[in-house]
């Protein structure tokens, strides 16, 4: 009887912050298992350096917008909430933009329009709305934390693969010799869809394993 | 200012430089609503009307935005108008339509977090499109991205029927279909 109420998600005790942490590192990984967020991760995870630097960028803009929204979850009306949480996200996109115009022109222009696009990542407004206006700044925060590593950390397991198939480098460092014919086709768009593809693959797989065990 | 003919505009927007399939913009919805024929037609036709209206909204946007000089500006209030025309459109189609609004579901207001949208919107201003020009542009990419849901939700329809292996079932499956049609779309690129 005990084992079943444990089971039980509704009567589950009140997760810890780590908890919140770690969920969103493995558990509810944003990329492999909730497939949020899907346009970013395709779009620029052609290089590591590249899909590294979106995933800092969005890990940033999901901090800082998951704590505003939970520090004024009891100021915003609820029939407005989802305007006010995508201005919220889309005044930091705005900071970011310009912070890495600053930073660097180069990375700048390989992102292109996709630093602003991260306003309507799929992701940010779903923990803004599911998490962050339910819960302690505290909380949001290590949501957030979570949530951001788990989205860099796919991001960049998309970018490594495509970058030293599809270039046969790594972060510009390269690995095979001369000899080694790049599979360009991993470096196009065709090549992100395939990647993602066998990244779930995997996940999948693994999950099956473990639902059979 | 940008010469480029309404034809080569509308051929790059939709076939070239499809916006699902060589952006990868909307995928979303190119996965939520690709289910069936019907439903996809329906979601490219209001996703295409989104896009016209947001297209002239922004080219307006960009206009003022210029004249007052605030740049900054640029993305909050593209975003808030994009924002109201789905509104406008949600009501508009509940009001005409209510079998459509049930079967559209919850991804009619995820219009607005619609990356093609936006997209759009940021690329006509990028390439500095004069009016006309956007709404060719708009269209095109109302296009492209109602032709990728229907070649998805034409092969979907037909995959129902068959043995899908265990491990790529669901989402998998589709981003493998998804990047064999993103292959094909590169035989267009000569087009451009």
């Amino acid at each position: 009887m005990s084992a079943g109420i444990t089971k039980n998600p509704e009567i589950k005790a009140v997760p810890s912050s780590t908890d919140e942490f770690i969920k969103g590192l493995w558990r509810d990984n944003p990329v492999f298992v909730q497939v949020l967020g899907m346009c970013p991760v395709l779009a620029v995870s052609n290089t590591a350096q590249n899909a590294l630097a979106m995933g800092l960028a969005t890990a940033f803009v999901l901090l800082m917008s998951n704590v505003l929204v939970a520090s004024l979850r009891n100021f915003i009306p609820k029939q407005v909430r989802i305007a006010s949480y995508i201005l919220i996200i889309a005044t930091f996109v705005t900071v970011v933009d310009y912070a890495i115009q600053a930073i660097s022109v180069d990375l700048h222009k390989n992102l292109g329009a996709f630093i602003s696009l991260i306003v309507v990542n799929c992701l940010i407004l779903s923990r803004a709305e599911a998490f962050a206006s339910k819960n302690t700044i505290g909380k949001s925060i290590m949501d957030a934390l979570g949530m951001g590593v788990g989205f860099v950390f796919a991001l960049f397991c998309l970018g490594a693969v495509r970058e030293i198939l599809g270039n046969g480098t790594f972060f510009d460092i390269s690995l095979f010799p001369d000899s080694f014919q790049a599979w360009i086709i991993m470096i196009l768009p065709a090549g992100g869809f395939f990647t993602l593809a066998l990244w779930l693959v995997l996940f999948n797989f693994y999950k099956l394993k473990k639902a059979k065990a | 200012m940008n010469t480029e003919s309404y034809w080569s505009i509308f051929i790059n927007a939709s076939l070239v430089n499809n916006f699902v399939l060589a952006y990868f913009l909307g995928i979303c919805p190119f996965m939520g609503v690709s289910g069936k024929m019907e439903t996809a037609t329906k979601m490219g036709g209001a996703v295409t009307f989104v896009m016209l209206i947001s297209s002239v909204c922004a080219y307006g946007i960009h206009a003022l935005l210029v004249a007052i000089n605030a740049p900054f500006l640029q993305l909050i209030s593209y975003i808030v108008v994009i924002a109201s025309t789905v509104q406008l459109v949600e009501m508009f189609i509940k009001k005409m339509s209510p079998a459509l609004f049930r079967a559209l579901g919850i991804f009619l207001p995820l219009i607005t977090t619609n990356c093609a949208i936006l997209g759009l919107a940021l690329f006509q201003t990028n390439k500095g499109y004069d009016l006309s020009q956007s709404l060719v542009y708009a269209l095109g990419a109302g296009a492209g991205f109602t032709l990728a849901l229907l070649l998805m939700a034409g092969i979907r329809e037909q995959l129902e029927f068959a043995e899908v292996p265990n491990v790529v079932k669901g989402t998998a499956i589709t981003l493998l279909i998804a990047g064999i049609l993103s292959l094909t779309f590169m035989g267009f690129s000569g087009l451009g």
